[in-house]
């Protein structure tokens, strides 16, 4: 077991390099630069000496390849220097809007798990009824929707709700306060994003618990099991669920990834200072820096969550655990 | 009285392709320790017939539309779910074909053991530990503390076999259906296995369905056989009676397509020509009669009843004058 945990902690360092090789060339493959770009906006003449000073000031002088081994010892030391654009230290910025979020993050995946497993398993086990045809729509209609539609039907639905049942209109408040500050207030803030682009989430989820459960329900241990008498709800939780539960673990894993990088209407919507709306701007200002500190936070996020769902692999299925 | 008494039973599956009538008016006994073998081809309603005992025919397409199922006293077709259930596991035991398939990779040998026990009677979980050991024991495995805590891919194909029989004998039941318990395994550890299960069964004093297409099984381990064929049972009697006495055209015909060590080699096997019927499509006749060269024209008018030609012995055939006459070829 534990020389899976250490093979599975070595492979993430290639995955790093690989990623910071690509966004690193990528980037530089846009025309344009952050000094170009800032001189533009002010809209005057600007002469060539300023460009480089700006340029050299920077360090996007420097030949390709040292500009590269600075990033990728930058990464792994985290020390990712100060954004080209506002000129503050990345940490810091990320640190502002990483807390916000993680915690949607986390809200969505706890909606869409306390949504999808039970909405799965009764679809999957009640096949072809009226409930299964119930939650099939539902699950359709949630990968259907998007989700800053969803956000922005959501305030409204609010809004008017509110106007009627106490005649002021109510909407989720706008600025961020930490959960420890005023949990309240964030919670009332972060509740609606959370829910919005969980609905999609645990459609997905839902549709991978049906069908997963559906493949296992067919296996001869499932006939096994109900021939030496047991219940049905010891064959369902016991014996089929925890077969069925690997592809899930998988989706709900991915999912949680993409949420910590990928909300960037969501977070429009619901006018949240989050990652996303920090990778826009950053891509936008050709923020060399920031768009290479983002993309390595997001793959970070997204090895890291592969590595916690091998681990949950070897903890559901022995074969794994024991090979 | 007998132990299991199953009269005119009917299960049938409905299908888009149209309603399949897999098992169609079988009727047959089992005694106390007794064993009984069904012997067939592939889709002769062998399975469905044990599947329907147990219950676990799965609706939909499949459905028990006719019959009863007399089981140590109490017809199981008038049960409730619940009560059913408590005869599964408990009263009566099954062995499946596929060892491979059929355990649980994600529990561990010994809580699948042990599941039936608590289940049923009622056990502590360091009760049925011990006697989860002993099961093991029983059946042959070596260690049985250790295996305990292992997963089935620890086990071989016959090892895990054992632990299904093991699993099927943890309450002490009353009847065991074994379905092609050894088609899946290799021909050494069959012998094993079948020997292992005729003295099981002969030791605790438990019935035993054992249904199978390997006639040599049905030979050395079957007290009694029904044939079966599109869903009938076509013909019926004690195991020496059918190898020496067949008296219906398909039972020999089974028996004339096994190959025989005390033949010569160049003999050519004798298969059973054509195909089994398919089910949605049968007429009045003689199920069998497109494959029988034995058929008249009586034999498209209705289905033959199974009649008794000896005690104990009954065949579903109107030639089987004609038929006895060449018997004396097989025995060779």
């Amino acid at each position: 077991m534990s020389k899976y945990i250490f093979k599975r902690v070595l492979l993430m360092i290639p995955t790093l390099i690989g990623a910071g090789v690509l966004v690193f060339f990528l980037m530089r493959l846009i025309p344009g630069d952050v000094c170009e770009l800032r001189f533009a906006g002010t809209g005057l003449y600007v002469d060539q000496a300023q460009i480089d000073t700006c340029r050299s000031n920077l360090g996007i002088d420097r030949p390709m390849f040292v500009q590269f081994a600075d990033f990728m010892i930058g990464f792994f030391t985290f020390n990712f220097g100060d954004s080209m654009w506002t000129g503050k230290p990345i940490l810091f910025e990320i640190g502002l809007r990483f807390e916000l979020s993680l915690q949607v993050a986390i809200m969505a995946t706890f909606v869409a798990v306390i949504i999808a497993i039970p909405l799965g398993a009764i679809s999957a086990i009640k096949q072809d009824t009226w409930l299964d045809y119930a939650v099939r729509t539902f699950a359709i209609a949630g990968i259907a929707i998007p989700s800053f539609w969803l956000g922005i039907m959501i305030i409204l639905g609010l809004l008017i709700v509110t106007q009627q049942v106490t005649g002021i209109p109510w909407m989720p408040p706008i600025d961020y306060k930490p959960i420890w500050v005023d949990p309240a207030h964030n919670i009332a803030q972060l509740i609606w994003p959370a829910v919005a682009t969980g609905y999609r989430y645990s459609a997905v989820a839902t549709r991978m618990t049906r069908s997963a459960l559906l493949e296992v329900l067919r296996e001869d241990y499932i006939r096994t099991a109900r021939a030496k008498g047991l219940i049905e709800k010891i064959v369902i939780n016991r014996h089929a669920l925890k077969n069925a539960m690997l592809p899930v673990v998988t989706i709900i894993g991915i999912e949680f990834a993409f949420l910590m990088g990928g909300l960037v209407v969501t977070e429009q919507v619901f006018n949240l200072n989050g990652i996303g709306k920090l990778f826009i701007e950053s891509v936008q200002n050709h923020d060399y820096a920031m768009t290479e500190a983002l993309v390595m936070l997001v793959v970070l996020i997204f090895v890291v969550t592969n590595f916690i769902i091998d681990l949950c692999y070897a903890w559901l299925d022995p074969r794994i655990r024991y090979s | 009285m007998a132990l299991l008494e199953i009269k005119d039973l009917q299960t049938q599956f409905f299908t888009s392709a149209g309603t399949v009538k897999a098992v169609d008016g079988v009727s047959y006994t089992v005694e106390q320790g007794e064993t009984v073998a069904v012997v067939g081809e592939s889709g002769s309603g062998k399975s469905v017939t044990a599947m329907s005992i147990m219950r676990l025919i799965p609706w939909p397409p499949g459905k028990i539309v006719g019959g009863s199922i007399n089981f140590d006293g109490q017809d199981l077709l008038t049960l409730t779910d619940d009560e059913m259930r408590n005869i599964r596991g408990r009263d009566i035991g099954m062995i499946f074909q596929e060892p491979m398939t059929s355990l649980n990779p994600v529990l561990s040998i010994g809580l699948q053991l042990m599941e039936p026990m608590i289940a049923h009677l009622g056990m502590s979980e360091a009760d049925a530990m011990k006697k989860a050991v002993g099961l093991l024991g029983l059946v042959g495995i070596s260690e049985p503390e250790r295996r305990l805590a292992q997963y089935p891919h620890h086990l071989s194909g016959g090892m895990r076999q054992r632990v299904v029989i093991a699993m099927a004998l943890a309450c002490d039941p009353k009847l065991i259906i074994a379905d092609e318990p050894t088609t899946a395994l290799d021909v050494t550890i069959q012998a094993q296995i079948l020997e292992l299960m005729k003295n099981l069964t002969r030791d605790l004093g438990v019935a035993m369905i054992i249904i199978t297409h390997n006639l040599g099984v049905v030979a050395r381990y079957a007290d009694r056989v029904n044939v079966m064929y599109a869903g009938r049972i076509i013909e019926s009697g004690i195991a020496t009676d059918i190898y020496h006495r067949p008296r219906h055209p398909y039972t020999l015909a089974l028996l004339k397509s096994v190959p025989r060590m005390d033949r010569q080699r160049a003999a050519k096997l004798d298969p059973v020509d054509g195909q089994p019927p398919e089910l949605t499509k049968l007429d009045d006749g003689c199920s069998f009669r497109p494959r029988c060269r034995f058929a008249t024209d009586v034999c498209a008018k209705s289905f033959p009843p199974l009649e008794e030609i000896e005690p104990g012995h009954t065949s579903a055939c109107f030639e089987k004058e004609n038929l006895a006459k060449e018997v004396k070829d097989v025995i060779g």
